[in-house]
Parts: structure tokens; C-alpha cells; sequence
């Protein structure tokens, strides 16, 4: 058997050098696949004309299956993938643990003074930019002009909770099937913790305190939970808590939302061709509750390369072609302006251009007003707004995603529930030996 | 040509399969073993160690343990109950002579060719969603409000599809049994003046239990493992009211990436595993004479 | 079972019959019709039918999107070697099970399927670094492997069970002619269990066809099968529910059409000893 496996093994790394050539380089990029990615993936002629000697392997993966094939490819030296699309909350952990290749040297054409400062720092460990944003976001509230004209109310640029509670009242008709605000309720620490976190900024809740300890026994989070609570209980649409961004952005293309707060990335799907509403929706930043800090996250999809990889050069070729400023060109100049990926770079919000497209401002406002360093209204002693970059937050923050999830779907009550996510982060903090 | 060689041949002859699912079985199951009583994260690689028994204490005591094991055992008792009792339905019904024979069990047998996460999505997407879903379009057209499945009923709707999918192949397999009873027999029972109802129980249902035994063996070993019917519709919510052990040790695994505390709840499940298939052979085992 | 029947008690029947195979199958159609509808059209509230925007855009765009050749062909070669050379590994084994039966041949066949109890994902890591340091990480060879081990023991014990029905009188009178233990089972043995045989390999494509775990657990891109191919397309951005039908049909497609030429041989087959 293990002679015969070896023979077969052999023949096979024997046909991969053969391969290897006739094609000259080839590398394996792991993406998402959403819709800024697909795009990418069709615009490569481009890159091939430029670049002839490199062919690109693409691995499109749904969200939370990319995330588990590359981060035990990174975390067991696999070496499987050549560039790997992760988030804010990765590149901080997997750079300090030495995974990810250092993009200082990328050329002077990719101009990297010109990234938003604001996500340029999510991506930069020690000095070292560990990743190069694809495409940078923020959080907003997206909502039906028409809805609120007709009840007779008009959205402030910068709403508090009250007036979004307000609005979404009045725009809650649940025999049409039109519920005044969706809000993200599945599971997960991408999914509605993300959300909640954000939210609970604005509430000025946090994670923990300065000494590690969790906070969800405090008034802040009891209050940010509550209000949850309510405006779904009372305005959302019923099965919530099985609703992720996919599921709402679906409800809201579909007209059956009056407000939706979620990702700016979301503003050009639901202004586009597929949407039902697209010519009645309105932008505002996320609410506040004039404590100073507004609920809304910072995100980057960002394309990095991991240290296993054996094709580093070829790597660092492709992404600074897929994120330079004449990706961007390349990709209005095909799709129009407001099908480029946005959020990454100061020059697009300056072309005159970009500011034509409804959302170019509010996006940019929006990721301006995130502070991953600071972000809620006391101190913190760690960073990120809507996640901790901590290994175990993925961990703990699903298990109190899927505590706040039963809450919604009235399985438990919200005092139950911050109870058990105060136990459930405390074991897990002082396993992890952050507590003493 | 003597029995002594012909013994030794069939030895010989049996060995490849036993050696390869031996080593298929022991290398993974060692390691598991090993990493059970390791500190073991994959995001923090400078943090290892021998910890003992704390991966399988963190796992007894973990507050949904107990109801994942409950879900895991619903989840193998309640496909198993409808797939039998309306698999012997519906094989009784295919059995009548009806018109179309060919074009009905190809109908019958289709979702059986439909990958789980496909089923998974099917049912969750154009069936249960609560605003899109064609259950809910109907109750909706009834006047009533949508039932919301995946919310209020999580483990029960997980286990109703999990059941369509595997109700093709009780079906066909207890169809296979049926038409093998002598119609005499049954025909001397009804000379006899027994009932339909009689014949059913005294004639066929005896005739079926091998089959049944088969259909019962084989689902649970693959429903013992159901992972992806979850994963792609509630994820082990709301809560963890849909959680069952493979997808407890999943979350560790993957969400939590905690592979020491995974191999722990990897070697419980081995060991629930084992405990269900010797009750499953004391109980069924002399059903097949095997 | 012929027996007289009365042209009522066929109506009925039949029409029974008929509605709950419709009933059964409907899933599976109104997902296939749900594919050839527009976006908004295929979850408009009510559901549309007849008023429906029909289309075949939906299969362009799932086609220029993804290499579905490729993941289909490994998805063949993955499935049917993994049955082939499980069948090569099972066939002697059942043989000598069921012709040279020992005191513990029970014990051992119930060994065999109690190796299939491991839940996939408490040894999905042990698992993956193995695949990795033997080089089998994203090779058609690993996934052939890793299939055909996880399937061997429903096709040992298929074939076991059709080989007990063969009479032995038959290898008897073989043995008599001077048939060599390898002749026997050759030429006597496999054609006379080429029904049972062939149903075997039937079942074992299908959930072969099937797995979704380890297919997309231990490949990238050289051998990810068709179960790639849909985590590909689920959950998406947007309205998705006629993309998703439609890469869905893809993916079940194939073994759809197999299933249904070959469902005589399926079921004759799918007895596992069930039938005296």
C-alpha cells in the first residue's frame, strides 16, 4: 500500500513539474464571494494582459467556509494558498503570530499614503501593512425615502435611536408585509454581534474593562440589548433571528423594510439592478444616543499573503494590481462609479466624479467616525469596534451572538441572556489567562 | 484443494479491507486521543501544553452538552421513526398495482440524489423562509401567519428534512422486501377471511423486519454524524436549541479553533457512538444473520 | 403480487400513488422551476407559476462565473474511483466473508460499519494535517482514498450480503473442475453477482457524489467536487434564490440522471440481505 501510494504520489508531483513549465507561475487566491470579489474575477483579462508569465487559481468560498479552509491553512502551514481575502479582525492576530508577508515594499504606484488612514491602521501590525484592502466599510442606516415621506417624517444625516425608533413605527404596516426596520439577528460574531457590539458603543457599553473583565453585567448593555429587543420585537420582521446580512439585504431589495442598518458596502446592492426600491433609498450615519460615539463598525475585506506561500513575488503582483488606484479606473470605466469597491482610498472620495454617487459620502463619514483604537466611550484595553482582536473572540463572541439570537427569538429574556454571556466570557477570559 | 489453504486464502483475502479501515480508524482516533489532552489553539500556537482532564471537563459542564445530546439522540430517533413508518406507507402504496410504476419510484427516489447542503438550502430558502418561503406564501393564503420553522421549531424542522431525505431509501428498500412476499400466501390469508388490516400485521410486517433492521442500522450511522443539514440552515440556534454533538464540536473546532477541547468532544462521540451501536446490535443484531 | 384487482381499487391506488410521489418530488421541482425564474420573479409574494418571468439567465451566469466543467469531472473521477477501487478492496473480502465464514466474520463486519460512527468533525484536524504531510491535500488521489474508506464498509457489506445468497453448491462444483481460488471468484463468483455488484457501485457513486464534508474540508481548487461548487454560491450578496436553484440543479443534476437510468439496477440491488 504505502509503496504503491508513494509510486501514485510521485506521478503526481511529476505532472505538477510538468505543469509548472508550460504555465510559468500559477497562484491559488482564496476570495469571498461576494460581489465586489465576482467582479474582480471578471475583469481578469486585464490582468493577464499585463501580466502573462502568472495565472490565477481562484478558490470562491461562501463567508464562514473561506474563513475555516484558510485560517487552518495559516495556522497549520499549509501553504495551500498564495493570497487569502480576510477581514480587520485577522490580519491584526495572524501578523503578530508572524503568518502574513509585509506589503512595505509593494510599489511606489500603489501610493499607500493614499488608504484611508482610518482602515490603512486596522491593517498595519508593528509598522508592517500586513494586508492591502480590497474594499473598506462601514455601517449606516439605509433607508425608504418614500415610507418616510409618506408618514410625514424626514431622516436627520446623524439620527439618535430615538428618532430611528420613531421612524421605524411609523413605517411598520405588517399587513403589507412591511416592517419598519431589519436588523441583523443570526448568530455569529460577523453576524449580529458585529452589529450589537457596534450598537453597543453608542450606548457606551464595551466588552471589557481595562482589567480584562467582561462588562454585559452593566446598565449600558442592558440598555443596548433592550432597545434591540424592542425595535425588533415591535418593527422587525418575524424569524429574525435567522437573519443575516444576506437574508435583509434580500428583505430590503424586496421593498419589505422600511429602515435597514447595515454595511455601506450593501448601498450600491440595494440601489442596484436587482433591487425593487433602488431610486427610493436614503443614506444617514448610524444612531447615537449623544454620548459621542455613533453605532457603526470598520471593516476590510483585505488580500494578504501568508509566509507559506512559495509565490510571494507573483502574489504581491496581483494584489497590487487588484488594489491600486487603476483597479478602481478599470473597474468604473467597465461597471460605472458606483460599482467600484469602495471605502479604501482618499483619491476616489476626491474625484469628482465618485461624489456624484449617492452613497460616496455617507460612506465616507461613516468610516471616518470609527475609531478602532477608541471605540466606545470609555477606555478600552483593546482594539477594534465591532470585534475584539483577540484569538478568542471568535469564539466568544458567537456564544454571546447565539445567546442574544435566543433572546430575539423570545427563547430566553435579555436579563438571562447578558447572564450568560457575562459567565460564558468570564470562563473563557480566565481560561485564556487574560483574568488572573 | 484443502480447507486449511482455503481458510488461509480467505484470511488473505479479508486482510486489505480490515488493515485499511484499521489504519483508517486508529491513526485519526490516536491523535484525537492526543490532542484531547492538549492545550491546542490553532490562533494561539505559543500557548501549548499537557492539560489532563480539562478539555472533557469543559465539555461535560458546558451548558448545552446535555441538550446536544438530547438533539443529537432526537435528531437518529426521529428520522429513523418517520422514514420507517412512512416509508412502509408509501412502499405498501407503490406496491398496489398502480399505473406508472416506473415514473413513480423515479419520482420517489429523487431527493435521495440531492446533496444535503443542496436539501439543506431547498427547504430553508423556498420552503420555510418566513416572508419568502412557499410554506409561508400558503399559510398566508389561508389567512394565518407564517409559521416560523427555523425559529420557534428549530430541531423538528432539522429533522423533517433531514427525514426527506432519507425517506427514499427506506422506501426503496422496503419496497424491494415487499415484493418479495409470495402473493399466495397473502391470498391464503384473505381465503381465510383476515382483514387488510390483518394481513398487514400478521404477513407483511413480519416479512419486513429484516428490512426494517437494515434501514434502521444504516440511517444511524449516518445520521449519528448529520452536520451539514444544520450548519446550512439554523446553525445550532436560536441559542443553541438546535445544537447536536457533531456540530458542538464543530463550533470548537472551527469557530473557536480550539482543537484541544474539539478532540475531547471528538472522543465523546466516539464513545456515545459506541454505546448506540451496542444497544443497536443487542436490539437489532439478531434480526440479521449476519 | 398478481392479484385480481377491481378498476376501482386501481383508480385509487394509483391516484394515492401518484400523490404522494408528487408530493415527495415536489421539493426538488419547484427548486428546478424556481431556477428558470428572474430574481424578483422567484420570490414574489404569492409565488408565481404560470405569471412567472421566465428565463435561462440564470445558468449563464453561474456557468461564465465558475469553472463548472472542472468541478464536475473531478466530482466524477472522485466519486466513480473511490467506488472502483473500493469495489477491487471489498470484492475479495465479501467473498471470502461469506464462503469462508470464521467465528468472528459477524463481529468483524460489524466492526467495519462501526468505523463509520466517528462524527467527521471530531477528527477533521487530526485529519487535515495528515492529508497535508502526506501530500494529499487537494489531490483527486486523496479524496479517492478518503471516500473509498468511508464507503468501504457499506460496500463490503452490500456485496457480503449478495454473496451469502449464492448458492454454494455452484463454487462446489467449480472447485470439483479444478477452479483455482482466484478463478472462482473470477469467473464463477462475479458474474453470477454482477446485479448485486452493479448496484453496489450505484449506491456508493451516489453518496459518493454526495459527501460535502470532507470534499470541501481537504481540497482548494486542483480537486474540489461539485460540493465546492455550491459553497461557492451560497449566500451571496443579494437576491440569490434563482443563482443558488440554478447552481443547485448543476450540481444534483448528473446524478439525478444517472439515478434515474439506472434505477432498476439500484433497486434490485438495494436489498442488503433484506430479501429471502
Amino acid at each position: 500500500m504505502t509503496i504503491s501510494l508513494r509510486a501514485l504520489l510521485g506521478a503526481t508531483a511529476l505532472c505538477a513539474l510538468s505543469g509548472a513549465a508550460l504555465a510559468e507561475t500559477t497562484i491559488t487566491v482564496a476570495t469571498v464571494n461576494n460581489g465586489d470579489m465576482i467582479r474582480m474575477q471578471g475583469l481578469m483579462d486585464d490582468f493577464y494582459a499585463k501580466h502573462p508569465d502568472i495565472k490565477v487559481e481562484w478558490v470562491t468560498l461562501e463567508e464562514n467556509v473561506l474563513r475555516q479552509n484558510v485560517t487552518n491553512d495559516i495556522a497549520t502551514g499549509g501553504g495551500q494558498y498564495d493570497v487569502m481575502t480576510i477581514g480587520t479582525y485577522e490580519v491584526p492576530i495572524w501578523g503578530k503570530q508572524g503568518w502574513l508577508v509585509s506589503l512595505n515594499d509593494l510599489p511606489a504606484s500603489y501610493d499607500v499614503d493614499d488608504l484611508l488612514p482610518a482602515i490603512r491602521g486596522g491593517l498595519t501590525v508593528d509598522g508592517n501593512l500586513m494586508a492591502a484592502p480590497f474594499y473598506g466599510e462601514s455601517s449606516m442606516v439605509m433607508y425608504r425615502t418614500d415610507l418616510m415621506e409618506a408618514a410625514g417624517l424626514t431622516m436627520p444625516d446623524a439620527p439618535t435611536w430615538a428618532e430611528i425608533e420613531k421612524a421605524a413605527a411609523a413605517m411598520t404596516d405588517k399587513s403589507k408585509d412591511q416592517y419598519g426596520i431589519c436588523l441583523r439577528g443570526k448568530a455569529g460574531w460577523g453576524e449580529n454581534m458585529a452589529f450589537l457590539t457596534a450598537m453597543s458603543n453608542s450606548f457606551g457599553a464595551r466588552w471589557f474593562d481595562e482589567t480584562w473583565h467582561p462588562q454585559f453585567d452593566q446598565p449600558e448593555w442592558k440598555a443596548t440589548l433592550d432597545t434591540y429587543l424592542h425595535l425588533m420585537n415591535e418593527y422587525g420582521p418575524p424569524g429574525a433571528s435567522n437573519n443575516g446580512f444576506n437574508e435583509n439585504l434580500t428583505l430590503f431589495q424586496q421593498g419589505k423594510c422600511g429602515m435597514w442598518i447595515d454595511a455601506t458596502v450593501a448601498a450600491s446592492f440595494v440601489t442596484g439592478k436587482d433591487s425593487t426600491v433602488a431610486d427610493k433609498v436614503g443614506f444617514a450615519l448610524a444612531p447615537d444616543n449623544g454620548l459621542g460615539k455613533r453605532g457603526n463598525w470598520l471593516w476590510a475585506w483585505s488580500l494578504a499573503i501568508p509566509t507559506s506561500s512559495q509565490k510571494q513575488d507573483a502574489a504581491k503582483t496581483f494584489i497590487d494590481w487588484a488594489t491600486n488606484k487603476d483597479y478602481l479606473a478599470l473597474v468604473a470605466a467597465k461597471e460605472g462609479w458606483a460599482n467600484v469597491p469602495p471605502g479604501t482610498r482618499t483619491s476616489l472620495y476626491e474625484n469628482p466624479e465618485y461624489q456624484k454617487v449617492p452613497f460616496a459620502k455617507m460612506t465616507l463619514d461613516s468610516i471616518n467616525a470609527a475609531d478602532p483604537t477608541a471605540p466606545t466611550v470609555k477606555p478600552v484595553p483593546y482594539v477594534g469596534v465591532q470585534f475584539v482582536a483577540i484569538p478568542e473572540f471568535s469564539g466568544m463572541g458567537t456564544t454571546v451572538g447565539e445567546f442574544f439570537s435566543a433572546a430575539l427569538a423570545g427563547q430566553i429574556s435579555a436579563d438571562d441572556a447578558l447572564a450568560k454571556a457575562q459567565t460564558a466570557v468570564t470562563d473563557e477570559m480566565t481560561a485564556a489567562g487574560y483574568i488572573q | 484443494m484443502s480447507t486449511h489453504s482455503t481458510r488461509l486464502a480467505g484470511r488473505l483475502m479479508v486482510a486489505p479491507s480490515v488493515a485499511v479501515l484499521f489504519l483508517w480508524m486508529i491513526v485519526p482516533l490516536a491523535m484525537t486521543f492526543y490532542f484531547s489532552f492538549r492545550l491546542y489553539r490553532l490562533l494561539s500556537p505559543d500557548r501549548t501544553g499537557w492539560v489532563g482532564f480539562t478539555n472533557y471537563k469543559w465539555f461535560l459542564n458546558a451548558p448545552d452538552f446535555w441538550l446536544a445530546i438530547a438533539n443529537t439522540l432526537a435528531l437518529v430517533l426521529g428520522v429513523l421513526l418517520i422514514t420507517v413508518v412512512l416509508g412502509v406507507l408509501v412502499a405498501l402504496l407503490l406496491d398496489q398495482p398502480v399505473k406508472g410504476q416506473g415514473p413513480l419510484r423515479i419520482l420517489v427516489i429523487a431527493p435521495f440524489f440531492v446533496m444535503p447542503p443542496v436539501a439543506a438550502s431547498i427547504w430553508e430558502n423556498l420552503f420555510m423562509h418566513p416572508q419568502n418561503g412557499l410554506l409561508a406564501a400558503a399559510a398566508r393564503g389561508l389567512g394565518y401567519d407564517p409559521i416560523l420553522y427555523l425559529e420557534q421549531y428549530p430541531m423538528s424542522s432539522v429533522i423533517f428534512i433531514t427525514a426527506w431525505e432519507w425517506l427514499p431509501f427506506a422506501t426503496l428498500i422496503l419496497l424491494t422486501a415487499m415484493q418479495s412476499l409470495s402473493s399466495e400466501q397473502l391470498e391464503a390469508a384473505e381465503m381465510d377471511g383476515a382483514g387488510a388490516f390483518a394481513r398487514f400485521q400478521y404477513i407483511v410486517l413480519p416479512h419486513l423486519t429484516r428490512a426494517i433492521t437494515v434501514v434502521i442500522l444504516i440511517e444511524t450511522i449516518f445520521l449519528l454524524g448529520i452536520f451539514g443539514e444544520i450548519f446550512t440552515t439554523t446553525q445550532g440556534g436560536p441559542g443553541s436549541a438546535s445544537t447536536t454533538l457533531p456540530y458542538m464540536i464543530y463550533k470548537q473546532a472551527l469557530v473557536s479553533k480550539d482543537i484541544g477541547r474539539a478532540a475531547a468532544g471528538g472522543i465523546i462521540a466516539v464513545i456515545l457512538a459506541n454505546i448506540v451501536a451496542f444497544f443497536l446490535m443487542r436490539g437489532i443484531g439478531k434480526n440479521l444473520d449476519a | 403480487m398478481a392479484r385480481a384487482v377491481t378498476p376501482t381499487h386501481r383508480l385509487i391506488a394509483t391516484t394515492a400513488a401518484w400523490t404522494v410521489a408528487l408530493v415527495i418530488f415536489f421539493p426538488v421541482l419547484w427548486m428546478i422551476l424556481t431556477s428558470f425564474k428572474t430574481e424578483p420573479s422567484a420570490v414574489a409574494s404569492p409565488p408565481q407559476l404560470f405569471s412567472a418571468d421566465w428565463t435561462t439567465e440564470n445558468y449563464v451566469e453561474v456557468w461564465s462565473r465558475s469553472d463548472y466543467p472542472r468541478f464536475f469531472w473531478n466530482s466524477v473521477v472522485i466519486s466513480l474511483g473511490s467506488t472502483l477501487l473500493g469495489l477491487a478492496i471489498a470484492i475479495p473480502a465479501a467473498w471470502s466473508m461469506a464462503f469462508v465464514p470464521g467465528k468472528r466474520t459477524k463481529d468483524l463486519l460489524m466492526w467495519m460499519l462501526s468505523t463509520k460512527m466517528m462524527p467527521a468533525v471530531g477528527v477533521l484536524i487530526p485529519m487535515y494535517l495528515l492529508f497535508q504531510r502526506l501530500g494529499l491535500y487537494d489531490t483527486k488521489l486523496g479524496l479517492v482514498l478518503a471516500l473509498m474508506l468511508i464507503n468501504l464498509p457499506i460496500i463490503v457489506w452490500m456485496l457480503y450480503t449478495y454473496f451469502k445468497e449464492i448458492p454454494g453448491e455452484i463454487l462446489e462444483a467449480a472447485r470439483m473442475d479444478g477452479a483455482s481460488l482466484w478463478n472462482e471468484v473470477l469467473y464463477v463468483l462475479t458474474p453470477m453477482a454482477v446485479p448485486g455488484i452493479a448496484s453496489t457501485l450505484l449506491l456508493n457513486v451516489i453518496l459518493a457524489w454526495n459527501e460535502a464534508f470532507w470534499t470541501i474540508t481537504l481540497t482548494t481548487t486542483k480537486a474540489a467536487p461539485l460540493s465546492a461548487f455550491i459553497a461557492s454560491f451560497s449566500a451571496p450578496q443579494g437576491l440569490f434564490y434563482a443563482k443558488l436553484s440554478a447552481a443547485s440543479t448543476m450540481a444534483i443534476a448528473p446524478i439525478l440522471i444517472l439515478g434515474w437510468f439506472s434505477q432498476k439496477q439500484l433497486v434490485r440491488g438495494l436489498t442488503f440481505g433484506a430479501v429471502k
